[in-house]
């Protein structure tokens, strides 16, 4: 993990609309009243789906303000966690599951996969097509298996990354879940 | 009460007190970074483990003795072996990443780190892997930042929370990328932020303007009060040959307890600045140097040249009580009543406990409800406002403002900006009086913005009705309180320097100034004054700054700051304290008494002194509640007088600029800069 920092780049408007706030007011309601703090996770995680999957620094501001909270306070949630993108993510979000089993099952080739098709981690390309390296996503046994935005991608290799990235770029309809065929995590048939 | 065994050894102590803290009270050192005992708990420098062993046996590790009360048997190892080796360990690790920078350090010699590291550490590092570098961060003209030498024990963290009231300092990323910052970098507002400056453990966040300027060793200290407000907070002054250096807080749970507004910190530099070093006279318009002999010996003329009830004196903001008593001494004696001390046109007067804190400092820990007229209180007294901050966080505590709608760090309940809302009060046509009704023990704080004018009084006896209409005044409770903020009011006030009956009050002396009416007028420090250079008016000048009083002056005696001589001040609660000398009158300069006591034997006038010694004690056999030695004691209640109806009463702005309220902050470049950046801050 790196320093993080919030984005250069800051050319993008943002204000919570009616809606928007309808729905923040809707999450309060889960927390008690004095307590409205504890939204601030769920408020910056739409605020960050609203931006289009980063934080940038109007949405903390936005936040705040709607929470009334010290700004700092909000930033150090924003730093905290890794979930939460400081920079920008692009349309396509690829979260590459690192940890022991996906490695260990060859996420080192899916890294190289990503690497060779769409560039520097953390950099957007031309495709808005985007990657980077987490912690375990919780799918050890599709292992190895990536997160693009919503959907997970699982028990994939070289190829079969390379080929969900190039259906993504086509615009082509790819399969969520496992890339070789079985149901959720059912046993595999081995020769 | 609760027995406890800490090494072997049986003490009492009482319950629900903190380990840590009962080892202190038994005289036992724990090392310690983040604990502080006037913050919060966070337990995250785990340098203050101990072992402890209950009827269940010792603990299977050692425990952060912070975050751990005492109880019934416990038994507190604080020297075992394995204490020992966790104590090692938390500081390997917290030097780790630590430069170990401390020659080019201003923490040197006053560090936590460095001193603990010496009686705790394990004397050398294995660690050989490359040290983590964290960038500086911008907080403001007050605090110097090297955050790679920052431990991350959040103590600034928890200040800006909970004492400053402004959560302003943070701490973003996490684990190894941890870093303390303000938001993008801004300046700290708080009016407190220096603080953050004793707080921290290790050099991360050092003092600006003393960087690089001393080493603790090498500096006087001297223990003394300041005057920056009417507080009396207890400080230190750290001087070295004719300089003063810095200024420290000194412990006093009654007034400061352990902090000091950042104006009080600052100012030094002013001492340095603008000092008027010898006398200087009037000639063909322009101010001219000249000797004190034939300064003391034009006075004599003029004074005795002039009619002695065209002879007024004002005395400033900054002045001590003797010099205040030497003068009302010399006036009384030339014949004149035309002497006044409340400058900014107050028209407080009558028994102390009309125009005191009566309830004090503390008493405000008691109280359940304030309510707060015509007072910025943040800018008037910032410690007052933190001791009322801490007070809010409980959700019963109903805070009232009446006056200015300012931010105060807290939620209060703002009633409106006229006076006349008293009035409403008083006959419960107001929302907050069933607030009000339910308090037992509430406080009012009557700020000097709200007597001013000429309906002052009447506004002063409306309120007196009020507090014992509510229950601000009872038998057992006497939460009427006047704020001051000039130090040297309230011991101006207790000696009578203000016309009672006939002599002059501050507005007639100014618009007869202006109108060509007075013949002679003596400022002493008085520089808060909104005058122009009137010819017709002789004025002679006493002070140590050529600030807006020198300007106008015809006469100026050069005279010491007040840590420059000894001097008697009483603070907003009445509690009488001394002023002790940290460094010499620059200079020609004199103290204050003495330029009176020698213009006075100039004049031949007999004024009963001849030493500092000889004033005191006359001061203090006419008015026994200067004695500083006396017993602290809560006045009685104030009486109920008649009143009228409110007739254009209107709240004044007593303090515009915080940074810039008396004529050593006016001269001190750290305050300037201080206020040039919250005015770049706004215009961005």
């Amino acid at each position: 993990m790196t320093v993080r920092r919030l984005a250069d780049n800051q050319d993008i408007n943002f204000k919570f609309d009616n809606h928007d706030l309808k729905f923040l007011n809707s999450l309060l309601e889960n927390y008690p009243k004095d307590k409205k703090q504890s939204a601030v996770v769920p408020s910056l995680f739409y605020a960050q789906r609203k931006a289009g999957g980063w934080l940038p620094e109007k949405a903390i501001l936005a936040v705040s303000d709607f929470l009334d909270m010290p700004k700092i306070r909000v930033l150090e949630i924003a730093t905290f966690y890794s979930m939460f993108n400081l920079q920008p993510s692009g349309d396509h979000f690829v979260q590459v599951c690192g940890t022991t089993p996906c490695w260990l099952r060859g996420a080192e080739n899916i890294k190289k996969a990503c690497k060779d098709y769409i560039g520097q981690e953390r950099e957007v390309s031309k495709d808005g097509l985007c990657w980077i390296e987490v912690e375990c996503l919780g799918a050890c046994v599709n292992a190895p298996m990536i997160q693009i935005n919503d959907d997970y991608y699982e028990d994939l290799d070289y190829e079969s990354t390379v080929k969900i990235l190039k259906d993504i770029k086509n615009k082509k309809n790819i399969i969520k879940g496992s890339q070789i065929g079985r149901k959720s995590s059912e046993p595999l048939e081995r020769d | 009460m609760v027995n406890i065994k800490i090494d072997d050894k049986d003490y009492e102590v009482e319950d629900g007190l903190a380990i840590i803290q009962a080892c202190e009270i038994a005289g036992v050192e724990v090392p310690r970074f983040c604990y502080h005992e006037k913050l919060s708990i966070a337990g995250n420098c785990r340098m203050c483990l101990v072992d402890v062993e209950d009827s269940r046996g010792l603990s299977p590790k050692p425990v952060a003795s912070c975050a751990m009360q005492v109880s019934e048997g416990l038994k507190i190892y604080t020297k075992s072996e394995r204490v020992k080796n966790a104590q090692e360990g938390a500081l390997e690790f917290l030097l780790m990443n630590h430069p170990l920078d401390c020659p080019i350090c201003d923490q040197g010699g006053e560090c936590d780190l460095q001193d603990q590291s010496m009686a705790f550490g394990y004397g050398s590092s294995r660690f050989d892997g490359d040290k983590r570098a964290v960038e500086s961060k911008d907080m403001g003209p007050f605090i110097k930042t090297e955050m790679t030498r920052c431990i991350h024990c959040t103590r600034c963290v928890r200040f800006s929370s909970e004492i400053s009231g402004n959560d302003e300092i943070g701490s973003i990323g996490r684990g190894h990328d941890m870093e303390i910052t303000t938001y993008l970098n801004q300046a700290v507002e708080s009016e407190l932020s220096g603080n953050v400056i004793d707080l921290c453990p290790v050099g991360a966040l050092t003092s600006k303007p003393y960087a690089f300027s001393a080493r603790p060793w090498e500096l006087n200290k001297t223990e003394t009060i300041d005057i920056m407000d009417a507080m009396g907070s207890n400080i230190r002054i750290d001087s070295k040959g004719l300089r003063v250096m810095r200024v420290l807080p000194r412990l006093n749970e009654d007034i400061n307890e352990e902090w000091i507004t950042d104006k009080t910190r600052f100012f030094w530099d002013g001492l340095n600045n603008q000092r008027i070093d010898k006398p200087y006279k009037r000639v063909d318009g322009i101010l001219k140097p000249t000797s004190w002999k034939s300064a003391l010996e034009l006075a004599k003329e003029k004074i005795s040249n002039s009619k002695s009830e065209k002879i007024s004196a004002l005395s400033g903001d900054l002045v001590d009580i003797e010099s205040i008593y030497a003068l009302k001494k010399l006036m009384k004696n030339i014949g004149s009543d035309n002497f006044d001390c409340r400058q900014d046109g107050s028209r407080i007067s009558g028994p102390p406990e009309r125009w005191l804190f009566n309830s004090t400092f503390n008493g405000i820990e008691d109280s359940d409800g304030c309510l707060i007229i015509g007072s910025d209180i943040r800018k008037e007294a910032p410690l007052l406002n933190s001791r009322l901050l801490r007070k809010s966080r409980d959700d019963e505590y109903k805070i009232g403002v009446i006056g200015f709608n300012n931010d105060l760090t807290f939620d209060f309940n703002f009633l409106g900006e006229n006076p006349s809302i008293v009035e409403d009060i008083l006959i419960e046509n107001n929302n907050f009086c069933n607030d009000l009704s339910s308090m037992k023990k509430p406080l009012m704080i009557l700020g000097q913005g709200a007597l001013i004018g000429k309906d002052a009084q009447n506004f002063q006896n409306i309120c007196i009705e009020l507090a014992y209409k509510f229950n601000f005044i009872n038998d057992d409770w006497n939460g009427f309180n006047v704020l001051h903020s000039a130090a040297s009011r309230a011991g101006a006030m207790s000696i009578g320097f203000f016309p009672s009956g006939k002599g002059m009050i501050t507005e007639e002396i100014i618009s007869n100034y202006n109108n060509n009416k007075l013949d002679l007028l003596y400022l002493l420090g008085a520089d808060e004054l909104n005058l122009e250079k009137n010819d017709d008016c002789f004025v002679i000048y006493q002070g140590h700054h050529g600030d807006v009083g020198a300007q106008i002056a015809d006469l100026v005696f050069p005279a010491a700051a007040f840590c420059e001589q000894n001097g008697l001040y009483m603070n907003t609660e009445g509690r009488v304290q001394e002023s002790i000398r940290s460094t010499f009158p620059l200079g020609e300069a004199k103290e204050n008494w003495e330029i009176i006591y020698l213009l006075a034997k100039e004049m031949s006038i007999d004024i009963g002194f001849s030493n500092l010694n000889e004033l005191r004690n006359q001061l203090i056999e006419e008015f026994p509640i200067i004695n500083p030695y006396r017993e602290f004691e809560p006045l009685p209640s104030p009486k109920k007088d008649e009143f009228n109806k409110l007739n254009g009463h209107q709240f004044k702005r007593i303090i515009d600029s915080y940074w810039q309220t008396n004529s050593i902050a006016r001269a001190s470049s750290n305050l300037s800069k201080r206020n040039n950046y919250i005015k770049e801050e706004n215009n961005r």
